[in-house]
């Protein structure tokens, strides 16, 4: 007996009809065939690029080289900026006394005194200066690869309130011996050159010194010049405005240090020593001339050389030059500045992202997509990443056209562009699309949370963009303003900073002057964060709820 | 519909009531029909139930920012320079994005759910609609603001008295009988119920809830950001003058008041141009379109 088994016609199974890329596909139809949803992007590229260019454009500098010489503008006012080993734009002024150094060798001196004198802006022009040293007053010993403003070197040196430092290549800086500099407590310096390496050494007392830093300075010629040198940045002082943010006074300022114990090593006997004010006029300010009569002596730049000691006078700076808009002498410009027009281009992405979920429910279109797809999950999961992909498309387009054009702009008209390199550059590009994109996700999730386009656009454009407005608006203290651009999403836009702050620069480093209080990838990741746990929010409602 | 009262249900069959004063019967029966219009604004407003919600989270939301900032603040021995009712007022800087949805969705809630059909079925007289409707969103927006800017300044004293802000260091403890502070809280009061007529207006030329409160708060938080950025003095004064956060807001300074790019009122008048120039462009479009 045999049994006939008959089975039953099964049609051959579709494999990707319900795989993720289906999903994709669907959410991606209908975001391209809304024409309001591709107008709103295209929208939001082109003000971001509007708005950048209208920002770099507006406004050029005038200036006059003489009082009676003729009106210059734009680029015409910018003086020449030295560029330092590491690309980037530095001041490179001091008062040298030195003698050529060929190949290895080292220097070391007491320095028993530091001393200062500054301008405030408050003061009347040719009243004597006030006697005071600035706290990045520096001056000590130095190895440097030429007398070009911008060569590579190393120093050791004493400060006005930061206690003995060895810096090279103008952003590196490490802490010596504490404390300030006196008779009672002299401080000793030495640094010495073997190869292509400069090594510091601090001590109190000349007999036990302690090693303070090594640096490579790579392609040091073999002459190199070796001396004494001070220099004092300009005194500043912020005053803070109940409105419109602080503003700062200052003016130039001057150091005089006094070395003796001067021993030199390595050099051609008999070798004269020369003084040179390199770098020539004051870029940030300080100025060379115009000392004030009355300050007693030693009061303008230059050395004497008596008996063994040495009193030398400087102003300037040899540090990195930091984007400072209320401090320095001439416009300087960076490059993110065109990319503030990102914020109107935010503002209409998350319309579009938050409309690309709330449409579906205002529609009732949700109940179609929810039983073509019944994995709730993953339909919020493709809709995250169609938002978040065009969004990044359309925003690295309008960065990719911002940047280039607004520095042109902003060149011709008169800014002087602090360089960074192009890695920097990248950085902030693609990381200005990156925190719309994630801005775009956000906006999906609080959509799915909250349903409504109206409470849902707004509720994301709050969370962004207010406490960067509170941050940078200076109402707030400043450590209220931190701790907004810390925790809040508007953190993210920290990834547009392109230059770091430097603690060894005094300068207004808040947020209004674009300096955030968290590393740039560090504050997307913040964003990313509320992004994750908006989603998170949004997947559990989506599965619980009734669509 | 079957429980409106005898006047609407009169209008809605076309019928006017009667009226002894012959001259008169066209203003009369504008008036009515005013009047009647406001009643259902009003029982669509309140009916709703996010009304209530966007109403507390007006007084919520200023409340909470400003004391956070008044908080903050403290003033050291050596003085400070801070505008302690401006500072006190810090919250309407959020809560008038809840004005704006609030007002925002008085109008586009209506074309998304299709309702406005009705609405202007019912009330041929579309500017009327329009009018009543920001009368009613604005007298809840006074309402909601009078709280909010009362509650905080309430706040606002007494965080500051105990942060150093002391008649000692110059600052009297914040009262409203001090004229500029009572212009700066009733001024913040004002403001809002500016926001509300300028989201209105946009809301009802745009008509979609999304994209008309996207325009609103581009509208009011671009400007603080680009006013930061800008080079020339002359494009940051005009954008201060000009742009209605930045312009509107200048009522709160209660201090320092020779500095200001605008002065308060003058400020207010701008927001006042901006609402005026919305709801007229609105109420105009909605007469010339379908709805």
């Amino acid at each position: 007996m045999t049994a006939q088994v008959t089975t039953p016609y099964r049609p051959p199974r579709e494999e990707a009809r319900d795989g993720f890329a289906q999903l994709l596909r669907a959410e991606w139809t209908k975001f391209r065939t809304v024409r309001g949803w591709v107008i709103g992007m295209v929208v939001a590229a082109l003000v971001t690029v509007g708005l950048g260019l209208l920002i770099a454009g507006g406004g050029s500098s005038t200036c006059q080289n003489s009082p009676t010489g003729p009106v210059l503008s734009g680029a015409a006012c910018l003086p020449p900026v030295p560029v330092g080993p590491g690309g980037q734009a530095v001041t490179d002024q001091f008062y040298f006394v030195r003698q050529p150094l060929a190949g290895n060798g080292s220097i070391t001196v007491r320095v028993p005194a530091l001393t200062g004198l500054y301008a405030n802006g408050a003061t009347a022009v040719g009243s004597p200066m006030t006697r005071g040293l600035q706290p990045w007053s520096k001056a000590g010993v130095i190895i440097q690869a030429s007398t070009r403003p911008g060569s590579a070197y190393g120093a050791m040196m004493v400060t006005g309130r930061r206690g003995v430092r060895m810096q090279d290549d103008y952003t590196h800086d490490t802490a010596g011996l504490p404390g300030a500099v006196s008779a009672a407590s002299p401080r000793w310096l030495r640094l010495t050159r073997s190869g292509d390496t400069l090594t510091g050494y601090d001590s109190a007392d000349g007999t036990h010194w302690t090693r303070v830093g090594t640096v490579r300075l790579a392609g040091l010629p073999s002459t190199v010049q070796a001396g004494l040198f001070a220099t004092s940045p300009a005194h500043s002082t912020v005053i803070s405005k109940s409105f419109g943010g602080g503003s700062t006074s200052g003016g130039p300022s001057l150091d005089t240090a006094v070395f003796d114990h001067v021993s030199l090593s390595g050099t051609s006997p008999g070798a004269a020593w020369t003084g040179d004010a390199v770098g020539g006029q004051a870029t940030g300010g300080a100025a060379s001339s115009g000392a004030g009569s009355g300050a007693g002596s030693g009061a303008a730049e230059g050395f004497h050389q008596a008996d063994g000691r040495f009193t030398v006078t400087g102003s300037g700076d040899i540090a990195p030059l930091v984007f400072d808009p209320a401090g320095s002498g001439f416009p300087t410009s960076t490059i993110e500045r065109g990319l503030q027009g990102a914020f109107a281009g935010l503002i209409a992405v998350v319309v579009v992202a938050v409309m690309f979920i709330t449409a579906e429910y205002r529609r009732g279109m949700i109940r179609t997509t929810l039983a073509a797809s019944p994995r709730r999950g993953r339909v919020l999961a493709a809709k995250a990443i169609v938002a978040g992909a065009v969004t990044f498309a359309a925003g690295l387009a309008a960065a990719l056209v911002t940047v280039p054009l607004a520095q042109r702009l902003d060149r011709a008209k008169g800014s002087y562009m602090l360089p960074v390199t192009s890695l920097t550059e990248i950085r902030v590009i693609v990381g200005t699309a990156a925190v719309l994109a994630v801005a775009a996700v956000l906006a999906v999730a609080i959509g799915t949370v909250l349903r409504r386009s109206a409470g849902a656009v707004t509720a994301v454009i709050v969370v962004i963009v207010l406490p960067y407005i509170l941050g940078i608006a200076s109402v707030l203290p400043v450590g209220a303003e931190n701790w907004l651009l810390r925790v809040t999403p508007a953190a993210a836009f920290a990834v547009q900073q392109s230059l770091p702050a430097y603690p060894q620069v005094n300068a207004g480093y808040t947020p209004t002057a674009g300096y955030f209080p968290l590393a740039p990838w560090a504050g997307f990741a913040v964003l990313c964060a509320w992004a994750a746990l908006a989603l998170a929010l949004a997947t559990v409602l989506l599965r619980r709820r009734d669509a | 519909m079957s429980q409106a009262p005898p006047a609407q249900r009169a209008s809605l069959l076309g019928e006017r009531p009667a009226d002894p004063d012959g001259p008169q019967n066209a203003l009369q029966a504008g008036w009515t029909s005013l009047r009647e219009a406001l009643h259902a604004e009003w029982t669509k407003l309140r009916t709703l139930p996010g009304t209530i919600w966007l109403l507390a989270g007006i007084i919520a939301a200023t409340v909470a920012v400003s004391s956070a900032a008044t908080a903050a603040m403290s003033c050291p021995s050596r003085g400070c320079s801070v505008d302690p009712a401006k500072l006190s007022l810090t919250g309407i800087d959020l809560s008038q994005a809840v004005v704006a949805i609030l007002a925002v969705a008085a109008i586009s809630s209506e074309y998304s759910t299709g309702m406005i059909r009705s609405t202007l079925t019912a009330m041929p007289r579309r500017t009327t609609m329009l009018a009543a409707k920001a009368a009613v969103v604005t007298g809840l927006v006074l309402a909601a603001g009078t709280i909010a800017v009362l509650g905080s300044l309430l706040a606002g004293r007494l965080f500051l008295s105990s942060h150093g802000f002391t008649p000692a260091h110059g600052y009297p403890s914040l009262s409203l009988g001090d004229g500029p502070v009572l212009r700066a809280a009733a001024g913040s009061v004002l403001y809002l119920a500016l926001i509300a007529l300028l989201s209105l207006g946009i809301a009802t030329i745009i008509r979609d809830s999304g994209a008309a409160i996207g325009t609103v708060l581009g509208l009011l938080y671009l400007s603080p950001i680009i006013a930061a950025v800008v080079r020339s003095p002359h494009w940051h004064n005009d954008i201060e003058r000009y742009a209605p956060m930045s312009a509107g807001l200048a009522i709160q300074a209660t201090t320092g008041l020779r500095g200001l790019p605008i002065s308060p009122w003058a400020g207010l008048g701008v927001l006042a141009a901006w609402a005026s120039a919305a709801v007229l462009g609105g109420g105009l479009l909605l007469r010339l379109r379908d709805a």
